[in-house]
């Protein structure tokens, strides 16, 4: 399988000589085409600065990252946002759509600005929107929709694009359980149907159980990786639980 | 601590204060300059009718100066609450932290008289200077000797730019407090992350309303264009045009309200450009920004309106006044006297003495009170002839019943004035005017005040026959001639008949004595001795008329000149004063709206840049997103003022011709561009530097 990520040798320096803070610490694993990877770790263990780092919204200090074979730490100015716009989509955990636009609108903003025909946007609109069953609300602003279905919409924008990955930052982070079971759900099918790839950070188990392999971080090092097999997602999510009493902290994620 | 705090906010916030700022500035710089022109006018050397004219002037910029201080007020008020509401976040973290509300009302207090007291400063000195830039200005305008000028300084503008100004952010301060006392906490700490529910308006109702308000306006257009014609008495007037103003008020707020929801419709319907880059993004924006602003926009349009529609009529109004007041004043005087008193309605109140003046030339009348008639030359004496069965019903023949149902005012019974072919050709050659030929069994009609002129072309037109004294003469051209014999400040020559020399009129049918003449001098100094002769009350001449019971009417060059001037500059110097004003005011309240704008909306920019838009594409749409902002009170403005100047010229009809409007409108655009897009450019870069940084 060809690899879509390489993080080799990440280093992320925060602060001053006085005082330095090693956000992400020799960080170096790889993701392959078609695969659902979970990045786990306590607040502050540095999960997100890596994703902002992979995301091209931050700068490694040193270390490589190459994205289907281009290395974004050698890209600079407009070509780092030619390359997000067109190679990676996002999903965040405060859906970021914008208000003032429809669902239909938010979801083929994404391809407007990559200057795509008018009547392909369309197509493929109405065509994700089917998958991602959002396709009854296309037409509705984000304050008159739920938690799960922004989450969808986002979900949506993230993937029209065809992106070579998909990056979700805590994408069940507001999400009451229900709707945070159906995104997981539409993850796996996207990841599965579409053959998308997905980094996804999180910090909750559940969240990660949907992943075929977990990644966890401490203190800005990789400190275990657990591949989900042939487990059912029952037993993966307690191995991941037990991973987690390792890690230490962070208790009450376990109950 | 409290000072320190406010004080540091200021300096942290300068950016956003900038435009505010200098639009208060600027604001009391004209303030001063308009209230000082007292202490200036001391220093011109101009004639006392002259320095009657500027004293009126001065008045009347003292009552306009009211009215701009309420404007600037309110300006100050609602930039004031604007740049509050930005900081409830700040003041919600203060009340944490123990900071009661009266604190919070005293850090408002130390801001707006720290900023009032700079603003003040800095506005005074430059208005200073500006003032003497402008007395410059004034003694061109009145053509004043500005030999001994010098710098001066107004203490009572001074005086009066302060008190106004004190009392202005007296309001404030009362206004903060208010605000602030109605303040809870809850509301000051969520209101950022409060997500404004998008109130989306029927795209059908809207259509419906956009087509409403546009006949409505066209049809207040009508009225003040066309439909003014039509109406009859002042009151029908009045009430009419009133209603042209309601509509046109109310139609551009309906038009305003219903535009986004249209454009965003039919933008919608064009896939292909929907569809394309942030063209979404920014119709929505706008969309969502105009419903919340529709009256102020609205406000600033109706600003905008009577801006342009001030400065380009004034403008055109003072060139065209000078310009015809040099063509219309050939000589130096004209004298008018009454003829045949004896006949005349009141003949029992004159004297047997005045009855016989009255058959006499004025020459006789001037010489006989002791003038020396060597003061003037280039005399031509002419009688002038009535005839009460020659009226204006004669003359107008069959166009008579038109005329008379479009202008029932007009008293068509009045008799026509009747001159003399070769009288007539006497004047014309020392007037420089185009000399005629009649037959015997021709006349002609002088006259130069268009519409009045245009109603007797129709009966030229029809070949009015009329009579005088048995003989009857038809007409020998279609139409008026452009020509006069009273010299005027305007074109205000409604119509005298020329007849041939053969013409049956004796003496017995004359109305007037009319002499033309120039001063017989050659320096200003010299002119001025004879002008006096002539206007001042106390002159040898005046006296002895005066104790006979006699007068002379006359009507001199110099004054002519000196009133024209005069009422010209005052229109000017107002309209320029309220024009400046409200143009800077609703520059003003664009930019502070779409700042905040920016600032409300950094979040969606922040979206924008997380799915991928690059600074160009950012910055382009927020550049179209203020441009349209901008440019949409603007073309309004601009339609509404298209008719406004025409009604504006209609009431001075008689004075402007649509050629000289031209360059005064030219000006009107450079200045309006000029400020305009100052505040625009300003508008731009300043968003741009609150979008561009992350939180």
């Amino acid at each position: 399988m060809e690899n879509i990520l390489e993080v080799k040798n990440a280093l992320k320096y925060y602060g001053n000589k006085s005082n330095l803070t090693k956000a992400i610490d020799n960080v170096s694993f790889s993701v392959q085409k078609g695969e659902f990877v979970g990045i786990m770790g306590a607040s502050g263990s540095g999960k997100t600065t890596l994703l902002n780092c992979i995301s091209t919204i931050d700068k490694v200090t040193a270390g490589h990252i190459i994205i289907n074979g281009d290395d974004i730490t050698e890209l600079k100015g407009n070509n780092l946002n030619k390359f997000r716009r067109e190679e990676l989509g996002f999903i965040f955990q405060d859906f970021n759509l914008l208000d003032t636009l429809t669902a239909y609108e938010n979801i083929a903003l994404a391809l407007t600005i990559q200057k795509i025909d008018a009547k392909e946007i369309d197509k493929r609109v109405r065509d994700i929107a089917k998958k991602l069953d959002i396709d009854k609300i296309l037409s509705k602003y984000p304050y008159q929709l739920s938690g799960g279905q922004k989450q969808r919409v986002a979900s949506a924008r993230a993937i029209i694009t065809n992106p070579k990955l998909v990056l979700a930052d805590e994408p069940t982070g507001a999400l009451d359980s229900k709707s945070a079971r159906q995104l997981l759900e539409t993850f796996t099918a996207l990841n599965e149907d579409l053959d998308a790839t997905i980094l996804m950070v999180t910090h909750d188990a559940f969240t990660a159980s949907y992943a075929d392999r977990i990644i966890f971080i401490k203190d800005g090092k990789i400190f275990n990786e657990l591949v989900k097999g042939n487990n059912t997602r029952k037993e993966f999510f307690e191995k991941i639980i037990e991973v987690q009493t390792l890690l230490g902290g962070e208790l009450n994620d376990v109950i | 601590m409290l000072f320190k705090l406010s004080f540091k906010n200021m300096k942290k916030c300068f950016k956003d204060y900038a435009i505010y700022f200098i639009t208060l500035i600027l604001g009391v710089a004209i303030f001063y300059m308009f209230n000082s022109l007292d202490s200036q006018e001391a220093m011109l050397e101009v004639s006392s009718s002259t320095k009657e004219m500027i004293k009126l002037m001065i008045n009347m910029l003292g009552m306009v100066s009211v009215f701009i201080a309420v404007i600037l007020g309110l300006l100050i008020v609602y930039a004031n609450r604007f740049l509050i509401n930005r900081r409830k976040k700040e003041f919600g973290i203060y009340m944490t932290l123990g900071m009661g509300k009266r604190d919070i009302s005293k850090i408002l207090l130390f801001e707006t008289i720290f900023i009032g007291i700079i603003s003040l400063i800095i506005g005074l000195v430059l208005g200073v200077f500006g003032s003497q830039l402008m007395s410059i200005l004034v003694a061109k305008l009145f053509e004043a000797d500005m030999s001994n000028f010098e710098f001066v300084f107004s203490q009572s503008a001074c005086i009066k730019t302060c008190v106004y100004f004190a009392i202005m952010y007296l309001a404030v301060v009362f206004f903060n407090s208010f605000t602030v006392s109605r303040y809870k906490l809850i509301n000051l700490l969520n209101d950022a992350k409060k997500n404004e529910q998008i109130k989306m308006k029927n795209p059908v109702m809207c259509i419906i309303v956009f087509i409403l308000s546009c006949l409505g306006l066209s049809y207040a257009y009508w009225i003040v264009t066309k439909g003014i014609y039509k109406l009859h008495g002042v009151n029908e007037t009045t009430f009419y045009i009133g209603i042209a103003v309601i509509i046109g008020v109310i139609t551009t707020i309906l038009i305003f309200w219903s535009i986004s929801g249209l454009i965003l419709k039919l933008v919608q319907s064009r896939k292909s450009i929907y569809l394309k880059g942030t063209n979404m993004f920014v119709l929505r924006q706008l969309h969502n920004k105009i419903n919340t602003t529709v009256i102020s926009v609205s406000v600033i349009c109706l600003m905008l309106f009577m801006t342009i529609t001030a400065l380009s009529s004034s403008l055109a109004l003072k060139n065209s006044m000078q310009k015809d007041i040099e063509k219309l004043t050939p000589v130096d005087i004209n004298l008018y006297k009454t003829a045949n008193l004896d006949k005349s309605a009141e003949s029992i109140t004159y004297s047997e003495e005045i009855k016989k003046d009255s058959k006499m030339p004025i020459s006789y009348t001037l010489k006989e009170n002791g003038f020396d008639m060597n003061l003037l030359k280039d005399i031509i004496e002419v009688p002038i002839y009535e005839l009460s069965d020659l009226t204006w019903e004669k003359t107008l023949g069959s166009a008579a019943i038109d005329i008379k149902k479009e202008f029932p005012m007009m008293n068509l019974t009045t008799p026509e004035m009747i001159i003399k072919l070769s009288d007539y050709n006497k004047i014309a050659k020392l007037y420089d005017n185009k000399e005629y030929t009649l037959n015997d069994n021709e006349y002609l009609i002088i006259a130069n005040y268009e519409s009045i002129a245009g109603m007797r072309n129709k009966g030229l037109q029809a070949n009015t026959v009329i009579n005088i004294n048995d003989s009857e003469y038809k007409p020998k051209y279609q139409k008026c001639e452009d020509s006069f014999i009273e010299i005027s400040t305007s074109k205000t020559n409604v119509g005298i008949i020329v007849v041939p020399d053969s013409a049956n009129l004796n003496i017995d049918n004359q109305k007037l004595w009319l002499l033309a003449a120039n001063y017989n001098a050659k320096t200003k100094e010299e002119k001025d001795k004879i002008e006096d002769i002539f206007s001042n009350n106390e002159s040898v001449l005046n006296q002895r008329l005066h104790e006979a019971k006699n007068s002379l009417n006359s009507d001199t060059k110099i004054k002519m000149f000196e009133s024209s001037v005069g009422l010209s500059t005052i229109v000017v110097f107002i309209a320029i004063y309220l024009g400046i004003i409200f143009l800077i005011v609703s520059c003003a309240v664009l930019a502070l709206k779409q700042l905040t704008e920016s600032s409300d909306n950094k979040q969606r920019y922040i979206i924008l840049r997380k799915i991928g838009c690059d600074e160009k594409m950012i910055n382009s749409a927020l550049f179209k997103q203020i441009a349209i902002f901008f440019i949409l009170p603007l073309i309004l403005a601009i339609i509404h003022s298209i008719f406004g100047i025409q009604f504006a010229l209609s009431i001075f009809d008689t004075l402007v011709s649509k050629k000289q409007l031209i360059p005064s409108v030219i000006m009107t655009v450079i200045v309006m561009g000029l400020v305009y897009g100052c505040y625009f450019l300003a508008t731009y870069i300043g968003s741009k530097n609150i979008i561009k940084d992350y939180d």
